[in-house]
């Protein structure tokens, strides 16, 4: 049986490369160089776009893990822990695109801003999904628990931001700081706006093919465990 | 209704009299927060300059550390013995056995604050005894004790065993504890208390959603 969400993985893995190239042209020669940051504010095609995706990962894996817990579906569990692999990767590749940025442009690798900490301690929640994975046997067990971590997680991350965006405000301001939040603004030109839509669609895109080749990896291994137990049953008997 | 927190009441009381019996619980958590407090003088070299300024921090570090250990023993002490399953066979709901372990916990970690706040006064020379630290330090206690007794419950369960609970769980509770620290803070440098409102909206709105949700995702981690 063919799942929807693998005939969208084998759609998208012929729309996602041409889309791959058109993002890369638009970032890089169509998008006019910004006046006072330079080149390094192409980095921002890449940058936003990351960042979007993480989010919406770790949203899949809430809506995921409520579905898990309520039908107990394998497939559920499947595509919440893929999402959050996913989603790892493109939260390191934002905070670090930012880093990379951050340095010519604040002058620092990192500051403790409300988004870069909110990315980080994302980071760290999701993390801790994978290690809390990793130290159960029990599948029907670790479906659940990592269910509860995924929903618990998510809720967490408004809270955080506004935690943080507050601690920060109120704190005195520290060198630089007040100037950062207003330092690497600028006004998007229409090709700019144009380039960075592309690069959302195309990451947004590319995000739901790894998605379906991620799941569709998940089950495989889980049929190839179970043609093991399988064998193994008739070489006891 | 009754009924219901009748029960809470009962597993609160089975906590509390195997404590008074043991003291393994209180007392761990009593020499961590005290070593803690110890530990933070000599790394920070205080001085009366810089005490006003770290002190919230330091306190705050303190309790969240002594109260993981706490909130371990609580599952490990059930798990051990055998005593979750009978507790899961007994006629008690599931989200009534939240609610007896999330009180038993957050009142021995009360109790920890309790003793080691005037201790902490004494040693930082700072006049901590003041009222808003009770209503901050219940609200930011109760904050990652609710998600805390619902992760170590988790926790017991796993490989890892205790030490997943403070992964799972600082990242969490970051909110609570930025708000805690910066309230108390407001408190030892005498500002005026509407600075500190919002801080105590954000540990009410923690408390509640994270309350609410554990208590109605706990029956998926007590299932068999």
């Amino acid at each position: 049986m063919e799942h929807r969400l693998d005939r969208i993985g084998r759609i998208l893995f012929w729309v996602v490369p041409p889309l791959m190239v058109a993002a890369l042209f638009a970032a890089f020669i169509y998008a006019p160089t910004e006046i006072v940051m330079g080149n390094v504010q192409r980095i921002f095609y890449f940058h936003v776009p990351s960042a979007w995706v993480s989010f919406l990962a770790f949203l899949v894996t809430c809506v995921y893990s409520i579905a898990y817990l309520r039908s107990k579906n394998r497939r559920h569990d499947a595509i919440a822990l893929s999402s959050v692999e996913i989603g790892i990767v493109f939260t390191t590749i934002a905070i670090i695109t930012g880093s990379l940025w951050a340095r010519p442009v604040w002058n620092t690798w990192w500051t403790w801003d409300p988004r870069l900490s909110t990315m980080l301690i994302l980071w760290l929640i999701y993390v801790a999904y994978l290690m809390l994975r990793g130290a159960i046997e029990d599948e029907e067990q670790r479906a659940r628990f990592s269910a509860v971590l995924g929903i618990i997680g998510f809720l967490d991350v408004p809270i955080v931001f506004m935690a943080i965006r507050w601690w920060r405000t109120i704190h005195p301001v520290l060198i630089g700081s007040a100037s950062a939040d207003a330092k690497g603004q600028f006004n998007m030109e229409p090709q700019m706006v144009v380039a960075l839509l592309l690069g959302i669609t195309t990451f947004t895109l590319l995000y739901w093919m790894l998605l379906a080749r991620r799941v569709s990896l998940e089950e495989t291994t889980d049929r190839v465990a179970q043609i093991k137990k399988t064998l193994a049953d008739r070489e006891a008997d | 209704m009754r009924n219901y927190i009748a029960k809470i009441v009962t597993i609160v009381w089975k906590d509390v009299a195997a404590e008074l019996r043991t003291k393994e619980a209180i007392s761990s958590m009593f020499v961590f927060a005290l070593l803690t407090i110890v530990i933070f003088n000599f790394a920070l070299e205080l001085t009366p300059v810089n005490t006003a300024h770290v002190a919230p921090g330091i306190l705050w570090v303190t309790f969240t550390f002594a109260g993981i250990l706490g909130l371990n023993r609580s599952f490990l002490r059930e798990k051990d013995q055998g005593c979750l399953e009978g507790l899961m066979m007994t006629p008690v709901d599931r989200s009534a056995l939240y609610f007896g372990k999330l009180l038993a916990n957050w009142l021995f970690i009360s109790i920890i604050e309790a003793i080691s706040l005037p201790l902490f006064g004494v040693f930082f020379n700072l006049s901590v005894l003041r009222w808003p630290i009770l209503p901050i330090t219940l609200l930011g206690t109760l904050g990652f004790t609710a998600v805390g007794t619902i992760f170590a419950a988790m926790a017991v369960n796993t490989r890892l065993r205790d030490v997943l609970l403070p992964i799972m769980l600082f990242p969490i509770v970051v909110p609570v504890i930025i708000a805690a620290v910066k309230s108390t803070g407001a408190v030892f440098a005498n500002r005026p208390l509407g600075e500190i409102s919002q801080w105590f909206q954000l540990m009410i709105a923690f408390d509640l959603i994270f309350t609410t949700v554990s208590f109605m995702l706990f029956e998926y981690v007590l299932e068999t």
